[in-house]
């Protein structure tokens, strides 16, 4: 007989090999789904897991695709264990962007060694107003934070494809929706000389070990966490409410706005109206992953990128649809949620002779 | 602006207002019975391209419909299985299923992007449509519009006036008092998701069979999620939410309206019309605290372990 029984304490073990189980399961379940669709498994998942890390370029290009997930889900992770339902990094990042291009475009002809710094800036504010208007809503009309965050994300999306089409349009670019070039003064240095891997992503890793202090130091933290735990407590020992959801929402859109921003002053060099393959969503994923710390979305992040850099390369080089990517992170969740039941229950196996006494 | 025009408009809103319509009526249900499926969004596109698939290869948009709902259907199972049986967070399990939904339309559509089926054809119905301006609006609709009339009907009589609709709102009010006088919360629960999943699953079919008609990723950009916030601000209320989605049917066919009076404005920020409407009256809404609490079925979005009941 299993029987299924409630653990009187959480189990740390299961919590931290949860992530891995579900990967394990996610991994499972895409051999079986190639082997239905008659590609060889084992080759999908050497192009999905171990080719993106086979050589420099690749490398590079995986970290590419890091910066901008670890720096929505650090923010996101912090948010959640707040219990605030922010779902509106993607909206954050595209306006990053968006503000960032703006100030970018200033100095396109131009050398200052402050254009780099203002344009930062610009994109790390509009994240962060971004994240600013749902979160007033949401403390003063007490309006549904999930879903204003969500209908800023589409608007944000629209904002931006306005803007490429509109006033951040390069007049000399033969009506293509896309703005000037930038100028190398506006530009993130690159860490290596082959590959596009910009300072970025030291930005996301120092940031993310300056939000696991935050969280596990400070008081601020502290008040993330009990908040977390049991918000009715945090409430009765006097935390501020208000001062917690305004400075977590805030942290979480400066993080995207700056990982907007750094793809376009990053990688991309101009604005254009696809800037992000979704990763303020996978973001979500990430957080999860992660164990919402931010030292756990450092390691889920490095597998989410991993992911999305096989994507590509299993559309290229065996014709998978890159939406193979969106359709894993799903499972990927789904598993992840299941497994995470054993932390609070565990499966007891009771032999018949138990029932004999 | 002359009769006609304005026929036209309030024709094409009805029209774009009905996929919201269909999917919000199962969300109600859901919400209803206390459960939030944030995934309507995932169940909905997995319907548009399922449904678009079994038309196009059997080439009847009567299967197509089927297949869209029992699609719909199975989504919501996964949901329901999460949340019911293994309490996991309803919101991040709504969220899986939409990222999940997202990601696996896009896979199994991306052969057919760009291919169109037949549709349905326009029933005008006789005398009903001769009635001036209202006739038009209202009765030279497709099957679909009809159907989610009727659907609306139901729902709202299921809900207010029968003993199943008073089992599905002592579950969502006080799970465990309906436990206690021998209601099967779990069971009424994946009723409602499933319930639920099949109306998302029917509106995603009207995208990709009627509305468009053909397959595109992401197709429903976000009805699914206005749709939930119209089951909010329509205060869980049958009537206010077919207003509501009709009103939402303007909002997004605005450029039409705007343009027909010679206004120029850009498209895109047209297009956001919708979206910014969705927060303002969201904002109006749910201003009045008090209200919402009062309104709301009182256990949304709590689990229930019968487990822990002993």
């Amino acid at each position: 007989m299993i029987q299924i029984t409630p653990r009187i304490e959480a189990s740390k073990f299961m919590t931290f090999a949860s992530p891995l189980l579900a990967i394990l399961l996610t991994l499972i379940f895409g051999s079986i789904l190639f082997t239905v669709l008659d590609k060889d498994p084992l080759e999908a998942m050497h192009l999905l897991l171990i080719a993106p890390l086979s050589d420099a370029y690749n490398i590079s290009e995986m970290l590419v695709k890091m910066g901008p997930l670890l720096l929505c889900a650090v923010g996101l992770s912090l948010c959640y264990r707040a219990n605030l339902w922010n779902i509106g990094a993607e909206g954050q990042l595209l306006m990053g962007a968006l503000g960032g291009s703006a100030v970018a475009l200033q100095f396109v002809d131009s050398e200052a060694w402050f254009a780099l710094p203002l344009t930062l800036i610009a994109g790390i504010i509009s994240g962060m107003i971004w994240a600013a208007i749902p979160t007033l809503l949401k403390l003063k009309f007490n309006s549904n934070l999930i879903l204003t965050t969500i209908m800023f994300n589409y608007i944000a999306l629209y904002m931006l494809l306005w803007g490429v089409h509109g006033p951040l349009r390069d007049p000399e670019g033969f009506g293509f929706p896309e703005s000037a070039i930038f100028s190398d003064a506006t530009l993130l240095p690159l860490l290596s000389e082959d590959g596009r891997v910009h300072i970025g992503i030291l930005f996301a890793i120092l940031l993310s070990i300056f939000a696991a202090f935050v969280l596990a130091k400070s008081h601020l933290g502290f008040q993330i966490r009990v908040f977390g735990a049991d918000e009715p407590a945090a409430k009765y020992a006097g935390f501020n409410h208000k001062k917690l959801t305004w400075c977590v929402m805030l942290f979480a859109g400066a993080l995207a706005g700056l990982a907007g921003v750094s793809e376009v002053a990053g990688p991309i060099g101009q604005l254009v109206p696809g800037i992000s393959p979704g990763y303020g969503y996978s973001a979500i994923i990430v957080a999860y992953l992660g164990r919402l710390h931010p030292l756990g979305a450092l390691l889920s992040a490095t597998f989410m990128a991993v992911l999305y850099m096989g994507g590509d390369l299993a559309q290229i080089e065996m014709g998978i649809p890159i939406a193979v990517v969106g359709m894993f992170q799903g499972v990927l969740l789904f598993f992840l949620l299941a497994c995470d039941f054993f932390i609070h229950y565990r499966l007891t196996f009771t032999s018949y002779s138990q029932y004999k006494h | 602006m002359d009769i006609d025009f304005i026929t036209q408009i309030l024709f094409a809103a009805i029209k774009t207002g009905t996929p919201l319509l269909l999917i919000a009526l199962g969300e109600v249900i859901c919400e209803k019975s206390g459960v939030l499926n944030l995934g309507q969004e995932g169940m909905m596109l997995m319907g548009a391209v399922v449904g678009f698939l079994a038309a196009y290869t059997t080439g009847s948009a009567g299967l197509g419909i089927i297949g869209a709902i029992l699609m719909g259907m199975i989504m919501s199972l996964i949901f329901a299985f999460l949340v019911l049986h293994l309490g996991a967070n309803q919101v991040a399990t709504g969220l899986a299923l939409t990222i999940f939904g997202t990601g696996l339309s896009a896979f199994v559509g991306a052969d057919v992007v760009g291919q169109t089926v037949q549709g349905f054809q326009p029933i005008i119905i006789p005398l009903l449509s001769d009635i001036p301006i209202l006739g038009k609006v209202l009765f030279t609709h497709d099957l679909l519009v009809y159907v989610s009339f009727a659907m609306a009907g139901a729902v709202a009589y299921v809900a207010n006036k029968t003993r199943t609709g008073l089992i599905l709102k002592a579950v969502g009010e006080n799970p465990h008092a309906a436990n206690a006088i021998g209601i099967k919360v779990l069971r009424v629960r994946y009723c409602a998701i499933m319930f639920g999943g099949a109306m998302a699953g029917l509106s995603g079919a009207y995208m990709s069979l009627v509305y468009t008609p053909m397959w595109i990723e992401n197709m429903s950009s976000g009805r699914g999620w206005i749709a939930l916030a119209l089951v909010v601000f329509a205060s869980w209320r049958i009537g206010n939410i077919m207003l509501g989605a009709y009103l939402f049917g303007l909002a997004s066919i605005m450029h039409l309206v705007l343009q027909g009076m010679g206004w120029s404005i850009s498209p895109n920020l047209l297009a956001m019309l919708p979206y910014v409407a969705t927060v303002v009256v969201m904002v109006i809404i749910s201003a009045d605290h008090f209200k919402e609490k009062l309104l709301a079925p009182r256990s949304l979005g709590k689990p229930f372990d019968p487990r822990q009941m002993a």
